[in-house]
């Protein structure tokens, strides 16, 4: 079952090449969203072939973190503050 | 619970996954890049989520992979949806083949409506 992660590394290259060669802004930040939703399902795959729980909590603050950055970057591209 | 079905579930996940990635890489257009791959890649990893819960039951990494699974379908909509507004807004040109923005054509309605009232 350790093709499925691999899999999922193939997809993370994809996304890295998009982070690399967009030609904008947004296109890198989509790039870096979708990357962190596929770490999510690496460590739940990890989790699963190694039978320890506490992967799953490693997928649960990744995506939190993953969404609190994308909110950011998208404040950012309005070109409103911080803080607003 | 049962490990057949979850292995189903890995590899419609991982599926749904790689096609959401070569969308990324071939679509024209950031806001088909985005719709492409925001809903494949949300929806595949649910699969995958759902998946751990089949194979464990109503363990504890069961219920922290079904509560992953419920934060990530609300969360990345959200993002997908802030990241596209955030785009246009910022002057991201569409494609040169799109048929209509109605974003555009909404945000110009507002404009002339204001200048109607104050005039």
């Amino acid at each position: 079952m350790i093709w499925l992660i691999w899999a999922l590394v193939f997809c993370c290259f994809l996304c890295l090449y998009r982070v690399g060669a967009g030609p904008t802004p947004p296109d890198r930040t989509v790039a870096i969203d979708i990357m962190g939703t596929l770490v999510v399902g690496i460590c739940t795959i990890w989790a699963v072939i190694r039978g320890k729980d506490f992967y799953i909590n490693i997928a649960i603050a990744w995506a939190l973190l993953s969404f609190i950055g994308t909110i950011t970057l998208a404040k950012y591209l309005e070109g409103r503050g911080l803080d607003e | 619970m049962s490990e057949p079905l979850a292995i189903i579930f890995f590899v419609i996940g991982v599926l749904f996954d790689l096609f959401g990635c070569i969308g990324l890489i071939r679509l024209p257009d950031i806001y088909n890049r985005l719709q492409a791959a925001t809903k494949c890649v949300t929806l595949g990893t649910c699969f995958i989520l759902f998946g751990a819960f089949f194979w464990s039951g109503f363990s504890a990494m069961g219920i922290k992979a079904l509560l992953c699974a419920a934060f990530i379908l609300i969360t990345s909509p959200t993002g997908a949806h802030a990241l596209a507004r955030g785009a246009h807004i910022s002057g991201v040109k569409l494609w040169e083949k799109s048929l209509m923005d109605k974003y555009a054509e909404d945000k110009e309605g507002k404009s002339v409506a204001g200048k109607i009232e104050k005039a």
